[in-house]
C-alpha cells in the first residue's frame, strides 16, 4: 500500500466505484428479486360468520384429507373434550376450531375456526429470505418447498402466529400453513372446508363482495353482531374476514392496527439501499478519508 | 522506538488445564450437535411454532455478530483514519471477527431446518427482506475477512515453504506463487478494507431491522424504528472493549506483557461512543414515552434496566475515568461491562421482547441449546490459540535488528 503511487489509487477506486454504479444502474432488475405479490381487485376470500358455526369441525378434517395428512375416523371430531383446549394450527393441522363463551347468550357458545389469513400486504411474503411465500393472483399466501431453507422468520413476521414449522424432522422439515386449498381451486374446486361446512358458516367470493354481504348482515342483524368485520382493514386487510357476536380481542385475535405488517421493515430496508447509493457514497467517503490521512501520514514522515 | 512490536507466532504449548477443561465443553457441545442433526431440531431445543427462534439466534447468530465487531471498528481506526499506533491490535482483532463470523456462519447452519440449501439466498433473492441483505452481507463479508487474513498466511510461509515427501518438488514454485499473491493483496488490499467496514455497517444494522417486522410481537421497550441504528451504535461501540478484553486475556494467558498504552488510548474512545449509543437509546425511549413500562415490575422492565445500567451508564462513568483506563483489572471490568450489555441488549431483543401471542409457556434454552452454544465459544478459543501460536497474530517485542520498514497496509 505504502508503494502505491496516488495514480494506482484513484485507478482501483475508480474501478470500484464503476462497478458499484454499474449494479445501481442494473438496480430496476433488483426490484424483481422479490418475489409475486399480486394483489388484484378480484382476489378471492372466505367470510366467517361465526355466530352460525356449530363446532362440527368437519373442516378440520376435510382440510386435513386435502393436504395428505393424518386424517383419522371422523366421528372422533365430535368429541366435545377437544374444545377444553385452545388449540393453534399447527403441523398436523392447518385449521382448528376453538369454542368460546358468547357474550350476550351464555348458553350458546361461539365456535371459531381460525387459519392463516391470507393477509393482502403479507409479512411473509416480505420477509422471507428465500421468497419462499407469494401472494397469488386469487388471494392465497402459497410457500414453495422447493425455495425455503427453514430458517423460521416467517414465523417471526407473521401478526397471527400462523406458520408452523415440523420441528422433529431431521431432514427436508417443512413450513406448514393453510394455503387456501390453492391446488383445488386451480381446478375450480371450493377450499376443502367451505365445501365440506353443513352450516354455510363460511362463504367463498371475490374479497369485495364479501365486504358487502358483511355489511348487509351488520345493517340487517346489528343486534346478532359486534359492529366490526375482522381482517377488513387489520394489518392492510386480509383474504379472511370475520363476523362475530364477541369481541375479537375476547376470543384471542391479535389487536392490530390498519398498517400493512412489512410496512415500517420495508421503508427502512429501501432508505438504506435507495438504488445503492447509501452504500456507495459510504464507500467513497470512507476511500477519500483513507486517502486524505494517508497523504498526512507521508507529509509527517517527510 | 527502541523496541520494536512485531506479531510472531507464540512459542507456549498448546494445552494448559484450562484448555483441557475448554476442549470438554467442546466436545459436549458437538455431541448435541450431533444429535440435532439426527434427530432434528426438536429433538434438541425448546423451540415451539410461538418460539421459533432461541439462543442459538439469539447468541450464536445476533450477539456473535455485534461482538464479533472489533474486526471492523479496528480496521477503520487503524486503516481507514490510519492511525498506527494500534496496528499491534489490528491483527488480534481481525482474527476474532474472523473467528466469530465464521461461527456466525455455523450457528446459522445448525439452526436452518434445511442447512443444505444455506446457499439458496445466492440465486433466489427478495430484495425486501431484512433477513436476506444480513445473509448476503455476512456472506461477503466472511470473504472479505478471509483475504484480509491471507497476508499473515502469507507472511507465515514465504520462504519457508517446506511440503512433505513428492510434494517438496513444488516447494519452489508455491513460494513463487505466495509471493505473487503477497504483492497483489499489498496493492489491492485497501478495497477489502473499505469494503469490510462498509459491509459491516450494513449488516450490523440490518440485524436490527430483523425484529421491526415483529411488530407489535415485540415488548414496545425494545420495538422502535430505530433498531437498526442502535444495533449499528452499539456495535461500534462494543468493538474496543472487546479488543481490550481479548487482548488483555490473551496477554495473561500467555504470559506476555500487556499493552497498556495502546488499550488505555483506545478506552479513551470507548466512552464517547457508548455516550452517542445511550443518547440515542434513552432518546428513542423519551419520544415514544415507553418509560412508563419501567413502572412496572415484569421481566421485561428489569432486563431493560440491568441492560442499560450496568451494561452502558456504569462502564460508561469508568471509560471517563483515566484512573480506570490505566488500570488493567479496571479497564477490563469495564470492557466486560459493555460487553455483557451489548450481549445482553441483543439476548432481549430476540427472546425477551418477543412476546408471542399464543405462547402456553415461556421460552428456556435447553440443555443442548446451552451445550452446543457453549461449545461453539469453546471451539472459537481452542482455534483462537492454536492460530497464534502458528501464525503471526500478537505483536511481541523483537530486538530492531534491521531498520522499521515503512509503513504497508498489513499491520506490521
Amino acid at each position: 500500500m505504502a508503494k502505491q503511487s496516488r495514480r494506482n489509487f484513484l485507478k482501483t477506486a475508480a474501478a470500484v466505484g464503476a462497478t458499484a454504479t454499474g449494479m445501481s444502474v442494473l438496480s430496476p432488475k433488483k426490484a424483481e428479486a422479490a418475489p409475486e405479490n399480486i394483489l388484484s381487485v378480484d382476489r378471492m376470500g372466505v367470510l366467517v360468520d361465526t355466530t352460525v358455526c356449530i363446532g362440527c369441525r368437519r373442516c378440520e378434517w376435510a382440510c386435513k384429507q386435502a393436504h395428505d395428512l393424518p386424517a383419522g375416523n371422523i366421528e372422533s371430531y365430535n368429541d366435545e373434550a377437544t374444545f377444553d383446549k385452545k388449540r393453534r394450527p399447527d403441523d398436523t393441522a392447518l385449521t382448528v376450531v376453538n369454542k368460546y363463551p358468547t357474550e350476550n347468550k351464555p348458553h350458546v357458545p361461539t365456535y371459531l375456526k381460525v387459519q392463516c389469513m391470507h393477509c393482502d400486504k403479507p409479512a411473509c411474503v416480505s420477509a422471507c429470505i428465500v421468497g419462499a411465500f407469494s401472494k397469488k393472483e386469487n388471494g392465497s399466501v402459497v410457500w414453495d418447498g422447493s425455495k425455503c431453507i427453514g430458517c423460521r422468520y416467517c414465523m417471526v413476521a407473521c401478526p397471527f402466529q400462523i406458520p408452523a414449522f415440523e420441528f422433529e424432522k431431521a431432514l427436508e422439515p417443512k413450513i406448514m400453513k393453510c394455503d387456501f386449498c390453492f391446488e383445488r381451486t386451480k381446478e375450480g374446486k371450493l377450499p376443502a372446508c367451505v365445501d365440506i361446512c353443513p352450516v354455510e358458516t363460511l362463504t367463498y367470493g371475490k374479497r369485495s363482495d364479501l365486504i358487502q354481504l358483511a355489511e348487509e348482515r351488520l345493517k340487517l342483524y346489528p343486534d346478532r353482531y359486534k359492529n366490526k368485520i375482522f381482517g377488513e382493514t387489520e394489518v392492510g386487510g386480509t383474504s379472511w374476514l370475520y363476523l362475530a357476536s364477541n369481541d375479537f380481542q375476547k376470543m384471542d385475535f391479535p389487536k392490530l392496527g390498519a398498517a400493512p405488517a412489512p410496512g415500517v421493515s420495508e421503508s427502512i430496508q429501501h432508505g438504506i439501499f435507495a438504488y445503492f447509493i447509501p452504500p456507495v457514497a459510504f464507500y467513497a467517503l470512507l476511500g477519500g478519508i483513507m486517502y486524505i490521512t494517508k497523504n498526512k501520514d507521508k507529509s509527517e514522515e517527510e | 522506538m527502541h523496541e520494536h512490536m512485531k506479531p510472531t507466532p507464540l512459542p507456549n504449548k498448546f494445552f494448559t488445564p484450562t484448555v483441557v477443561l475448554i476442549l470438554m465443553i467442546a466436545i459436549n457441545g458437538l455431541i448435541f450437535l450431533a444429535l440435532r442433526f439426527f434427530f432434528g431440531i426438536g429433538a434438541v431445543t425448546n423451540l415451539d411454532n410461538q418460539h421459533p427462534w432461541g439462543i442459538w439466534i439469539g447468541i450464536d447468530v445476533a450477539a456473535g455478530v455485534a461482538l464479533a465487531a472489533g474486526g471492523f471498528t479496528t480496521a477503520a481506526l487503524g486503516h481507514i483514519i490510519h492511525r498506527e499506533h494500534y496496528h499491534v491490535i489490528t491483527r488480534p482483532a481481525l482474527l476474532t471477527a474472523l473467528l466469530g463470523y465464521t461461527f456466525v456462519a455455523i450457528s446459522v447452519g445448525v439452526d436452518l431446518g434445511r442447512y443444505y440449501d444455506i446457499w439458496h439466498p445466492l440465486i433466489m433473492w427478495n430484495g425486501n427482506s431484512a433477513l436476506f441483505e444480513v445473509g448476503i452481507c455476512v456472506m461477503i463479508y466472511l470473504t472479505v475477512l478471509y483475504i484480509e487474513f491471507l497476508p499473515i498466511v502469507t507472511e507465515r510461509f514465504i520462504g519457508k515453504v517446506n511440503l512433505p515427501g513428492a510434494l517438496s518438488k513444488l516447494n519452489k514454485s508455491v513460494d513463487k506463487l505466495l509471493r505473487a499473491l503477497d504483492r497483489g493483496l499489498d496493492k489491492t488490499m485497501f478495497i477489502f478494507i473499505i469494503a469490510g467496514v462498509v459491509l459491516s455497517c450494513l449488516h450490523q444494522s440490518s440485524l436490527g431491522t430483523l425484529m421491526v417486522i415483529a411488530g407489535p410481537k415485540m415488548h414496545p421497550l425494545w420495538q422502535t424504528p430505530v433498531l437498526p441504528l442502535l444495533f449499528l451504535l452499539s456495535a461500534i461501540a462494543v468493538g474496543f472493549p472487546m479488543v481490550i478484553m481479548e487482548s488483555l486475556i490473551a496477554s495473561k494467558s500467555f504470559g506476555l506483557k500487556p499493552e497498556m498504552d495502546v488499550l488505555s488510548r483506545l478506552g479513551r474512545i470507548v466512552a464517547p461512543l457508548l455516550g452517542i449509543y445511550l443518547a440515542f437509546k434513552i432518546g428513542d425511549m423519551f419520544i415514544r414515552e415507553t418509560f412508563v413500562y419501567l413502572t412496572d415490575f415484569t421481566l421485561e422492565s428489569v432486563m431493560f434496566s440491568i441492560e442499560i445500567i450496568i451494561g452502558v451508564v456504569i462502564p460508561l462513568r469508568m471509560f471517563l475515568s483515566e484512573e480506570v483506563r490505566n488500570s488493567r483489572s479496571l479497564i477490563l471490568t469495564a470492557s466486560f461491562l459493555v460487553i455483557f450489555g451489548v450481549f445482553l441488549n441483543r439476548l432481549n431483543n430476540f427472546l425477551i421482547a418477543y412476546t408471542p401471542p399464543y405462547a402456553q409457556n415461556g421460552y428456556f434454552p435447553s440443555i443442548g441449546e446451552i451445550s452446543v452454544t457453549l461449545g461453539f465459544i469453546a471451539i472459537e478459543i481452542l482455534l483462537y490459540r492454536l492460530i497464534v501460536k502458528n501464525f503471526p497474530v500478537i505483536a511481541v517485542p523483537v530486538k530492531q535488528t534491521s531498520p522499521k520498514t515503512k509503513y504497508s497496509i498489513r499491520g506490521i
